[in-house]
C-alpha cells in the first residue's frame, strides 16, 4: 500500500507544482514586454488591431484574471487551441505523442543496454587504456551539440553514403494502427518489409538522442561499480573464492544497476529535451516537433500547451521510476 | 621460527609492500607464523599491524599494488605463493581455507536472498563438488546438478540448525538485512564451516558485534572448531576475547611477529617488552589505567631493526640496528627481543 | 589566494583539466581579440551576394555562408555571444540559486522546504522546453535567451547548495560555533560557504557548457539572437538549407560549439577531481 500512498502524494503534488509553472510563464511572458498584445499581434499591426486583439485575448484584465481563466481552461482539460492547425492542442499533441515515446524508448534502450556494460568494463579495468577511451567518448558525447550531430549523420549516412533514409518516420503507409508504434506495429502486422523499414528510419533519431543519455549512463555505470567494488560483499565473495567474473556479472552488476536506475528520470529529462531539437531535424513528427513549428508560427497558445503537457508527461514518468524503485530495492519496501 | 611438524599452516619470513602514491609502506616485514592442525592460534595486535594483510596474503586476495618480496607460505606441505593463482582461487580458497569476516553487516549482498548467497557458495565450494565440473566462462554458464543440489541444501539447512538460527527454512528465503548482526555472523560461520576446511581465518569476527553476542559467538566457533577438528587463524586487537577462545597466541607489532605462546603461558609469563606494555594496559579494578606511550610508526618510513624499539623502555643501540632472532623458551614460546623480560626483571 | 595557486598547480597537472583550462582561455582571448584576428572583420554584418557559399579557401578559413559573409570571422564574433550568455546567464543562476539554497538549506521548518517546492516547479519540465516558453512568448533576442536561461537554471545552484548546508548543519564544529553564540550570517560566511565554495564551483564550469548548448539549440531553434547576429546555433540552422553541397557551413559552427562545451566540462571535471575531497577536509580541520 506504500505505492498507492506514493501515487497520491505525487499526483496531488504535481498539480500545484504545474499550477506554478504556468502561473510563472504567464507572468513572465505578460510582465516583461512592455505590452503583450503588440508582441502577439507582430509588427505589422496597426493600433486598433492590436488593441482589438487585446480585448480579444482579454489582455485588458487584470493579471490574476486572466490566469484563473486559464486555469479554469487547463482543469477542463482544454490546453487551448493551435493558432496555426486551429485543432485543440490537445489533440495535436495526442496524435503526436506515440512517434516521441516510441523514439524515446528506443534511445532509452540504447542507453543503457550498451552503456551499463561499457560503465562495468571501464571500472573494472580503471585506468587503462580502455577507460581512458570511454572517458574521452562520454565527455565528447556530452559536449555535442545534438542538433549538429544530427546533422552531420544524416550528411554522411543518408546523403554521403545512403546507408539509412534522411528523416521522416517510414517510407510509404505505416502499418495498421495498434499502438501507434511502427515497429510493434509493424511486427504485429507481421510485415517483415515494413518492420525493417520502420527500423532503418528509427536508427539515426535513435542514436543521435541516444548519445549525451549514454555518455551519462557510461559515467554513472561505472561510478557505481566502482563504489561497489569497495563493499565488504566484493571482499568477502572474493576471500571465499567465487569466480570473479560471477561476483561482477551477477552480484556486482545488480547492485549498480539499482543505482543507475535511479537516474533513469534524469535520464528521461535528457531525452525529452533532445527530442525537440532531433524531431526537427530528422522531420519526426513527434511532440518535439511539435514544438519547433509552434515556434515558427509564433503560435503561442501551442507552446503553452506543450509547457504543460510536458509537465504531465514528466511528472508521470518520475512516479513510475519511483516505483520502479520501491519495487525493485527490496529494503526500500520493508524500510 | 622453526615450525612445529605437524604445522598445517607455516608462514616463513614473509615480506609484503604496497606501492601507494606517497611512497612504498612496507606492511608486513618478515612474518612467521605456523598454526597446528586442530588449535585456534590468535594472532593479536592493533589496528594497522597487519593482521589483515596477512590474511589476505594467505588468502590470496592481496589489492593489485602489493608486492610479495619474501617468504613462503606453506599450506599442508604446499607453497601457496607458488601455485597458479587459478588453483588457489579454485581449490584452497572458500574449500580449503574460508574466512570469517569482520563485517557482518557489510559482508552480504543486501540486494540477495540468503539462499542465492548460500548455494553460491556451495555450487563452487562444497565437498561433494566434482573436480570434473566445468567453470564455464569465468564463473558464468556453468551447471550445478540437481542431485548435488538437493544434498547441499540439506547440508546448510542442517548446519543453519549447527549455529543455532531458528527456522532455517524460512531463513533461507530472508534478505540480509532481516537478520540481526549476532544472526550474521552465525550465517558466516556456518559458511565458513560448510566447505569442510582445513583452516578457518578469521578476522576479528566479533568486534562489530555488542559485548554480549561476542561470548556467543565466540562460544560457538571454538566449540563447532573443536567437533570438525578446524583450525583457526583468529585476529583480533581485543586480548580478553584471544583469552577466551585461543589455544595459542602470536603477537603482531608493525608488521613484525614479536612473541608466541599457548595462551596460559602467554597471560602468565609474557617476556617482550609489547606484550607486558599490552598486558598492562588491560585495565585493572584499583589500578590506574596504564598506556603506551608513543604511537603506531608509520610504515612508509618505519623505524629500522625492531620496529618497536622507539617505545621501548628496554630499547638499546642493538634494537635499532638489526631486527632480534627467535629465541625458543620451551614449551612453544617463542620471543624475538634482545632484552626479554624474564621472572626476574618483572616491574 | 595561496589555495587558488595550489588549485592552479594541481589543474595543470592533470593533461585534461589543463587542456580544458586552455580552451576556455582561448574562447576568452578569441571573444575579446575578435576584431583583431578575424580576418575580414567588416564582413561579419554585411552582404556579399558574389562570394556567397563558397568553400573554405585561403582567403576564406572556413568558407562563406548564405549572406557571403566569412564564416570564420562570424564565429570569431559569435564567441562574444557564446561567452556572454554563458557569463550572464550562469552568472544570474547563481546570483539566485545560491542565496535562495542558503537560506533553505540552513533555516528548518517551512521557509526551507517552500522554497524548495518553488524550485522544484522550475525542474518539473526539462530546462530547454521552459526555455522555449519563455523565448517564444518574448521574443527571440540575446537578453531573453539570457533570462530564460537563467530562470531555468538556478534551482540547480539551490539544490546543491541546499543539501550541502544541511549535511553540513549537522556537523559537529557548526553545533559548535552555533553553541558558542556566533550568529548565524557569521556562521554561513566563515563556515558554510567555504564548504559549499567547491561543488559551486564545479557545476559552475559545467553548467556553462550544458548553457551554451541549451542557448545554441535555442538559436537553432530560431529563438536566439535574431540575424545577422553570428550565433552559432543560427548559423548551423541556416546552414541545413544548403546541405550537402556547402559542408563547411553547418561543420565550423558546430565544432566551435563542440570544443567549447568539450574545454568546459574538462575544466569542470578536473575542478571536481581537485576540489572535491580536498577542501572539504582543510576547512572542517578550522
Amino acid at each position: 500500500m506504500r505505492i498507492v500512498a506514493l501515487i497520491l502524494k505525487r499526483v496531488a503534488w504535481l498539480v500545484p507544482t504545474l499550477a506554478g509553472l504556468v502561473a510563472i510563464v504567464f507572468f513572465i511572458s505578460r510582465v516583461i514586454p512592455s505590452d503583450p498584445a503588440a508582441l502577439l499581434a507582430g509588427e505589422t499591426a496597426s493600433r486598433a488591431q492590436i488593441e482589438l486583439l487585446r480585448q480579444k485575448l482579454g489582455l485588458d484584465r487584470p493579471l490574476i484574471v486572466q490566469l484563473l481563466d486559464y486555469y479554469r481552461q487547463l482543469l477542463s482539460g482544454d490546453l487551448g487551441t493551435s493558432l496555426f492547425t486551429t485543432r485543440p492542442v490537445w489533440d495535436d499533441l495526442s496524435a503526436r505523442l506515440p512517434a516521441t515515446i516510441e523514439l524515446t524508448i528506443a534511445a532509452m534502450i540504447m542507453a543503457i543496454v550498451l552503456g551499463i556494460p561499457l560503465g562495468v568494463c571501464a571500472a573494472l579495468y580503471r585506468n587503462r587504456f580502455i577507460d581512458h577511451l570511454l572517458r574521452v567518448f562520454t565527455v565528447a558525447g556530452l559536449a555535442l551539440a545534438s542538433f549538429w550531430l544530427a546533422l552531420l549523420l544524416q550528411l554522411f549516412f543518408a546523403m554521403d553514403l545512403r546507408w539509412l533514409p534522411l528523416q521522416a518516420r517510414i517510407t510509404g503507409f505505416p502499418p495498421p494502427s495498434l499502438t501507434g508504434f511502427y515497429v510493434i506495429d509493424a511486427i504485429l502486422e507481421g510485415n517483415l518489409a515494413r518492420l525493417g523499414d520502420a527500423l532503418a528510419h528509427l536508427t539515426l533519431p535513435a542514436l543521435t538522442l541516444a548519445l549525451p543519455a549514454l555518455a551519462t549512463v557510461v559515467r554513472f555505470s561505472r561510478a557505481g561499480v566502482l563504489e561497489t567494488l569497495q563493499r565488504s560483499f566484493v571482499m568477502y565473495q572474493r576471500a571465499m573464492g567465487i569466480p570473479a567474473g560471477l561476483i561482477v556479472w551477477k552480484y556486482i552488476l545488480r547492485n549498480s544497476l539499482i543505482s543507475t536506475l535511479t537516474q533513469i528520470g534524469l535520464l528521461f529529462g535528457i531525452l525529452l529535451a533532445g527530442t525537440v531539437v532531433i524531431e526537427t531535424v530528422f522531420q519526426w513528427p513527434g511532440i518535439g516537433g511539435y514544438a519547433f513549428e509552434a515556434i515558427l508560427h509564433s503560435d503561442y497558445a501551442a507552446v503553452m500547451g506543450i509547457t504543460v503537457y510536458a509537465g504531465v508527461v514528466f511528472g508521470i514518468v518520475n512516479l513510475i521510476v519511483d516505483i520502479g524503485h520501491t519495487l525493485l530495492d527490496p529494503r526500500a519496501a520493508v524500510a | 621460527m622453526q615450525a612445529p611438524r605437524d604445522s598445517l599452516l607455516e608462514i616463513e619470513n614473509l615480506r609484503v609492500s604496497f606501492a601507494t602514491e606517497h611512497g612504498v609502506a612496507k606492511v608486513l616485514d618478515g612474518v612467521n607464523l605456523a598454526v597446528r592442525a586442530g588449535e585456534v592460534m590468535g594472532l593479536v595486535g592493533e589496528s594497522g599491524c597487519g593482521k589483515t594483510t596477512l590474511a589476505n596474503a594467505i588468502l590470496g586476495i592481496l589489492a593489485s599494488n602489493a608486492r610479495r618480496e619474501a617468504g613462503s607460505i606453506r599450506f599442508a606441505g604446499k607453497d601457496l605463493l607458488a601455485m597458479p593463482p587459478r588453483q588457489v582461487e579454485s581449490e584452497v580458497r572458500g574449500r580449503r581455507i574460508t574466512f570469517i569476516p569482520q563485517d557482518p553487516f557489510g559482508s552480504f549482498n543486501p540486494l540477495f536472498p540468503i539462499r542465492t548467497q548460500t548455494m553460491e557458495v556451495m555450487k563452487w565450494k562444497s565437498p561433494r563438488r566434482a573436480t570434473q565440473e566445468r567453470r564455464g566462462i569465468a564463473g558464468l554458464f556453468s551447471r550445478y546438478p540437481h542431485a548435488r543440489r538437493r544434498a547441499d541444501a540439506a547440508a546448510v539447512l542442517q548446519m543453519l540448525r549447527t549455529v543455532q538460527i531458528s527456522k532455517p527454512e524460512e531463513a533461507f528465503g530472508k534478505l540480509p538485512h532481516e537478520f540481526s548482526g549476532g544472526q550474521r555472523q552465525r550465517l558466516m560461520i556456518a559458511l565458513a564451516l560448510l566447505p569442510q576446511p582445513q583452516l578457518v581465518i578469521a578476522d576479528e569476527p566479533t568486534t562489530a558485534l555488542d559485548v554480549t553476542i561476542q561470548a556467543q559467538i565466540l562460544k560457538l566457533l571454538k566449540r563447532l572448531a573443536r567437533e570438525r577438528g578446524v583450525s583457526v587463524l583468529f585476529t583480533t586487537h581485543d586480548l580478553a576475547i584471544a583469552y577466551e577462545i585461543c589455544d595459542r597466541i602470536t603477537v603482531l607489532y608493525a608488521g613484525q611477529e614479536v612473541e608466541t605462546a599457548p595462551v596460559d603461558d602467554f597471560f602468565r609469563r609474557p617476556h617482550h617488552p609489547y606484550t607486558v606494555r599490552l598486558l598492562e594496559s588491560l585495565p585493572h579494578p584499583g589500578r590506574e589505567l596504564r598506556e603506551i606511550g608513543g604511537e603506531i610508526p608509520a610504515l612508509i618510513d618505519p623505524p629500522a631493526g625492531c620496529r618497536f624499539h622507539p617505545r621501548c623502555f628496554r630499547a638499546s643501540e642493538q634494537c635499532r640496528l638489526e631486527r632480534p632472532a627467535v629465541t625458543a623458551l620451551g614449551g612453544g614460546h617463542h620471543v624475538r627481543c634482545y632484552h626479554p623480560i624474564t621472572g626476574a626483571s618483572r616491574p | 589566494m595561496k589555495i587558488a595557486l595550489d588549485i592552479l598547480r594541481k589543474l595543470l597537472r592533470d593533461p585534461a583539466a589543463a587542456a580544458g583550462l586552455a580552451i576556455v582561455l582561448l574562447l576568452v582571448a578569441v571573444a575579446v581579440l575578435a576584431p583583431l584576428i578575424a580576418t575580414h572583420p567588416e564582413a561579419v554584418w554585411d552582404m556579399n551576394p558574389r562570394q556567397r557559399l563558397l568553400p573554405p579557401s585561403s582567403a576564406y578559413l572556413f568558407g562563406t555562408d548564405r549572406m557571403g559573409a566569412d564564416i570564420f570571422s562570424r564565429i570569431l564574433f559569435g564567441a562574444r555571444i557564446t561567452l556572454t550568455i554563458a557569463v550572464v546567464a550562469v552568472g544570474a543562476a547563481l546570483a539566485i540559486g545560491v542565496p535562495i539554497g542558503l537560506v533553505s538549506g540552513w533555516r528548518q521548518g517551512w521557509l526551507g522546504d517552500t522554497l524548495m517546492r518553488i524550485s522544484d516547479i522550475f525542474l518539473a519540465v526539462p530546462q530547454i522546453i521552459l526555455a522555449i516558453a519563455i523565448s517564444q512568448t518574448l521574443g527571440p533576442s540575446i537578453e531573453n535567451v539570457i533570462l530564460a536561461l537563467s530562470v531555468t537554471y538556478w534551482p540547480w545552484f539551490t539544490r546543491l547548495v541546499h543539501a550541502e548546508v544541511r549535511s553540513l548543519r549537522n556537523e559537529t564544529f557548526i553545533e559548535a560555533s552555533i553553541a558558542l553564540g556566533l550568529p548565524a550570517w557569521r556562521i554561513i560566511l566563515l563556515h558554510v560557504l567555504p564548504n559549499v565554495a567547491s561543488p559551486i564551483i564545479v557545476r559552475t564550469s559545467i553548467g556553462m557548457g550544458f548553457t551554451i548548448l541549451t542557448a545554441s539549440a535555442l538559436g537553432f531553434l530560431g529563438l536566439g539572437a535574431p540575424p545577422p547576429a553570428p550565433e552559432w546555433g543560427r548559423m548551423i540552422s541556416e546552414s541545413r538549407e544548403f546541405l550537402p553541397e556547402a559542408w563547411w557551413y553547418a561543420l565550423a559552427p558546430g565544432l566551435a560549439i563542440f570544443l567549447v562545451v568539450m574545454g568546459f566540462n574538462l575544466l569542470g571535471d578536473g575542478l571536481r577531481d581537485i576540489l572535491d575531497p580536498r577542501i572539504r577536509r582543510a576547512s572542517t580541520a578550522r
